[in-house]
C-alpha cells in the first residue's frame, strides 16, 4: 500500500497499463509536452514517447474518431479529454462509431478503448465547463460508464478499464484529483468493472452517492448516527452495468433508499438508480425512493448560486428523514 | 492575393482617432490587470483569460464597425466586449459574479455578452462560435440589412472541424462575416505548428474560395486599414473575409498557466513584449505628434480613474438572489 493523491493514482495506473501493454497508447490535448492540463499524464511522455503518448491539435470529434479506428485494428486507445465538456464535441464518434461497431458488425470489430478525463462541477467554471455528463453516455447501450471516487478506485478501475474489450467512458473529477488515499502497489491491482462498493455500513436507509456526493454523504451518515439514524452509503462506481447484487443487496437490508447526485435531476442518474431499485426490491421498500439532485438549470457562476446549484447536506439530511419517517 | 501587412503611414493620423484608439487599448490594459489582481484577492473565481499584449486586434478591427455591427468572441473576449463599448463597470461585475453584471453573474468572464451593444458573447468551447457568426450574418442577410458580423477567435480553433464548416458555409452563402483570428502561436501550452498542418491561417481562405489576408496583429493602425477593407466589401458584396493578426499573449493562458511555462521561453516572452502594441502606438504618437505627452497622461489617467470605478462598483453590487438560479432557463 502507498498513500497517493487521486491524480498520482490514475498516472500510476496509465503507466503500469502502458508498462504491461504495448498496444495501449495516449491521445489527447495537451497530455504529453504540457504534462496534462490537470497533470494526470504527467511523466508519460517522458517514460513512453511521442508513439505512445499522442498530443492533438483542439479536434475532440476528429482525435476520438482516430481512436476509434486504431481500436478496430487491436491498439487500445486511452483518450484524454481535457474536460468531459468536451466530449460533446466528439458524441457522435462515441455515440454511432464506438458504441455501436461491434453491435452492427456482428461481432467482428470491438472497440477496447477508454474516453476519460475530468467532468462534473468543478469551482466556478459556470454552465459550459461544469456539466455532469455521465448521463449523457450512460443511456447508450454498447458503453461502460465509471465515476471513481477515491484514489485506490481511481487505479483499480482505470486499470480495468483499459483492459476491458468495449469502449468504457471514465469520468474523474477536478475537485477530486488533489484527495489523498491508500492504494495497493500491485501492478496486477484491479477492481472489476460494475461492482458498488460499500463506503459505511448502516441499517435503516441505503444512501447512494458517488464522486463529491459521496463524500458529502459519508458526512450527512455521521451525523444522522447522532441522531440515531443509521445510514448504508453505497458508491454505484460503475454507472452501467449496475451491480444489483451490492446495490439491492443492501436496499433489501435497509427497506429505504435516497439517491444523491450532483447533476440536474431531469431524467438523471438517480432517475436510473430509482427505477433500478423500484423494479429490482419494490416488496422490500418501506418508503418510495428519493432523489437529491442538482438544480435543473445550467451552471451558474456566481459563487453562490453554483453553491445552491449541488445538493446541500441539508437537502440530503431532509431527504432521508422523510424516508426513514423521522 | 493575401500577403502580411504592416501599415505604419507616413501621414500623420487624425488625433481624435489615435485619442480613441489608444484610450481603448489601455482601458483593456487596466481593466484586465485590476481583474487580476481580483482574482489574487479571490474576489474573481473560475477561468480568467487575459488578453494582455493583443488590444492591437480586438481595437483595431472593432474601431472601423458602425454600432449596428455585431461581434462574437470565444472566452478571450474582455477586450472584444470593451472595445465593443459595453460599461466597464458591469462587465467587472459580472467577473465579480455579481447582479449588476452583464449576464446578472450567471456568465462570468467566460461569457460576456451584451445585446444593448450587440456583442453576440463571450463563448468557452472552442471553435462553437465561428458557425453563430455564420447564423447571425445569415439572418442579417436573411433580414435585408446591411451590418456585418466580426468574428474573433483563436488560432487554436482552427483545428477544429467547426472552423472549416464555418468558413465553408460563409463563402458558399456569401454571408456578411469578417473572421479574425487572433493568432498568439499558442493554443494554451501547443504552438501552432503542432496543431496545423498548413500554419499560414489566411491560407485556408484561397481553399474556401473566399479573401484572405494577414496583418501585423501588434500594429493598431494596420489592423484597422485591413479590417476596414474586409468591412467595407462584406458590407457591399456580402463576401466574407478571413484574417489572421499575428499577435502575441503576453501571459499565461489563463491565472492557471504562468506566462512562460514549458511550451515557450522567457526570452521569447520578452521579445515579444519589445513590440507592446501600446507602447507601439503610443511612441508612434508622439513621435510624430498627433498627441502631446500631457494628452497621454490625461488619457491615462483616465481610464485608471474608469477601471477604478468599475472595480468599486463590482464590489459594491450584492451577490444575485438565490432564485436566480432557476430564473432564465426556458423564456416564459
Ligand atoms: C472544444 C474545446 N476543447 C478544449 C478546450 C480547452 N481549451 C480552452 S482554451 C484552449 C486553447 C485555445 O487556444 P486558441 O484558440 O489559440 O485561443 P487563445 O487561448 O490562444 O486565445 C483549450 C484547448 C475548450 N475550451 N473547448
Ligand atoms: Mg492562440
Amino acid at each position: 500500500m502507498s498513500v497517493m493523491t487521486y491524480r498520482e493514482a490514475l498516472n500510476l495506473a496509465l503507466r503500469e497499463e502502458m508498462r504491461r501493454d504495448p498496444r495501449v497508447f495516449l491521445i489527447g490535448e495537451e497530455i504529453g509536452l504540457y504534462d496534462g492540463a490537470y497533470k494526470v499524464t504527467q511523466g508519460l511522455l517522458k517514460e513512453f514517447g511521442e508513439r505512445r503518448v499522442v498530443d492533438t491539435p483542439i479536434c475532440e470529434s476528429g482525435f476520438t474518431g482516430v481512436a476509434v479506428g486504431a481500436a478496430m485494428l487491436g491498439l487500445r486507445p486511452v483518450v484524454e479529454m481535457m474536460t468531459f465538456n468536451f466530449a460533446i464535441l466528439a458524441l457522435d464518434q462515441i455515440v454511432n462509431s464506438a458504441a455501436k461497431l461491434y453491435y452492427m458488425s456482428g461481432g467482428q470489430y470491438n472497440v477496447p478503448m477508454v474516453i476519460r478525463g475530468p467532468g462534473g462541477p468543478a469551482h466556478q467554471l459556470a454552465a459550459q465547463h461544469s456539466q455532469s455528463m455521465e448521463v449523457y453516455f450512460y443511456h447508450v447501450p454498447g458503453l461502460k460508464v465509471v465515476r471513481p471516487s477515491t484514489p485506490r478506485d481511481a487505479k483499480g478501475l482505470l486499470k480495468s478499464a483499459i483492459r476491458d474489450d468495449n469502449p468504457v467512458i471514465f469520468i474523474e473529477s477536478e475537485t477530486l484529483y488533489g484527495i489523498k488515499g491508500e492504494v495497493p502497489d500491485d501492478p496486477e491491482f484491479t477492481i472489476p468493472l460494475g461492482k458498488a462498493e460499500i463506503r459505511r455500513e448502516g441499517t435503516d436507509v441505503t444512501v447512494f452517492a458517488y464522486m463529491g456526493m459521496m463524500y458529502r454523504a459519508l458526512e450527512v451518515a455521521e451525523e444522522l448516527a447522532k441522531e440515531g439514524i443509521s445510514c448504508e452509503v453505497v458508491d454505484p462506481r460503475t454507472l452501467r452495468p449496475m451491480d444489483n447484487e451490492t446495490m439491492i443487496g443492501s436496499v433489501r437490508k435497509t427497506h429505504r433508499a435516497v439517491v444523491v447526485e450532483a447533476g440536474a435531476g431531469f431524467a438523471g442518474m438517480g432517475s436510473e438508480i430509482s427505477a433500478f431499485v423500484t423494479e429490482n426490491a419494490f416488496d422490500d421498500l418501506d418508503a418510495p425512493v428519493e432523489r437529491v439532485t442538482g438544480a435543473n438549470a445550467p451552471m451558474p457562476y456566481a459563487k453562490n448560486l453554483e453553491q445552491a446549484k449541488t445538493p446541500s447536506k441539508e437537502k440530503i439530511m431532509a431527504a432521508i428523514r422523510r424516508v426513514c419517517g423521522a | 492575393m493575401a500577403q502580411t501587412k504592416t501599415l505604419t503611414p507616413a501621414t500623420k493620423i487624425d488625433a481624435e482617432l489615435a485619442r480613441r484608439l489608444l484610450s481603448q487599448m489601455l482601458l483593456i490594459r487596466r481593466f484586465e490587470e485590476r481583474a487580476a489582481e481580483m482574482y489574487a484577492l479571490g474576489k474573481i473565481g473560475g477561468f480568467l483569460h487575459l488578453y494582455i499584449g493583443e488590444e492591437a486586434v480586438g481595437v483595431g478591427a472593432t474601431s472601423v464597425l458602425r454600432p449596428d455591427d455585431y461581434v462574437i468572441s470565444a472566452y478571450r473576449e474582455h477586450g472584444h466586449c470593451l472595445a465593443k463599448g459595453s460599461d466597464p463597470r458591469r462587465m467587472m461585475a459580472e467577473l465579480f459574479g455579481r447582479r449588476d453584471g452583464l449576464s446578472k453573474g450567471k456568465g462570468g468572464s467566460m461569457h460576456l455578452f451584451d445585446k444593448s451593444k450587440n456583442f453576440l458573447g463571450g463563448h468557452a468551447i472552442v471553435g462553437a462560435h465561428l458557425p453563430l457568426a455564420a447564423g447571425a450574418a445569415f439572418a442579417i442577410k436573411y433580414q435585408g440589412g446591411d451590418q456585418v458580423v466580426l468574428c474573433y477567435f483563436g488560432d487554436g480553433a482552427v483545428p477544429q472541424g467547426e472552423f472549416h464548416e464555418s468558413m465553408n458555409l460563409a463563402s458558399l452563402w456569401k454571408l456578411p462575416v469578417v473572421y479574425v483570428c487572433e493568432n498568439n502561436r499558442y493554443a494554451m501550452g501547443t504552438a501552432i505548428h503542432r496543431a496545423l498542418a498548413q500554419t499560414e491561417i489566411w491560407r485556408y481562405a484561397e481553399t474556401y474560395g473566399m479573401a484572405g489576408e494577414a496583418v501585423d496583429g501588434m500594429d493598431v493602425l494596420a489592423v484597422r486599414d485591413v479590417v476596414g477593407r474586409a468591412v467595407e466589401r462584406c458590407r457591399r458584396e456580402q463576401a466574407p473575409t478571413l484574417i489572421e493578426a499575428r499577435t502575441y499573449r503576453f501571459r499565461g493562458h489563463s491565472m492557471r498557466d504562468p506566462s512562460a511555462a514549458v511550451y515557450r521561453t522567457k526570452e521569447e516572452v520578452e521579445r515579444e513584449k519589445e513590440r507592446d502594441p501600446i507602447r507601439l502606438f503610443r511612441e508612434r504618437c508622439l513621435k510624430d505628434g498627433t498627441l502631446t505627452e500631457a494628452e497621454v497622461r490625461t488619457i491615462e489617467k483616465e481610464m485608471n480613474d474608469l477601471v477604478d470605478e468599475a472595480v468599486a462598483f463590482a464590489d459594491a453590487s450584492p451577490e444575485p438572489p438565490l432564485e436566480w438560479l432557476t430564473a432564465e432557463v426556458y423564456k416564459e
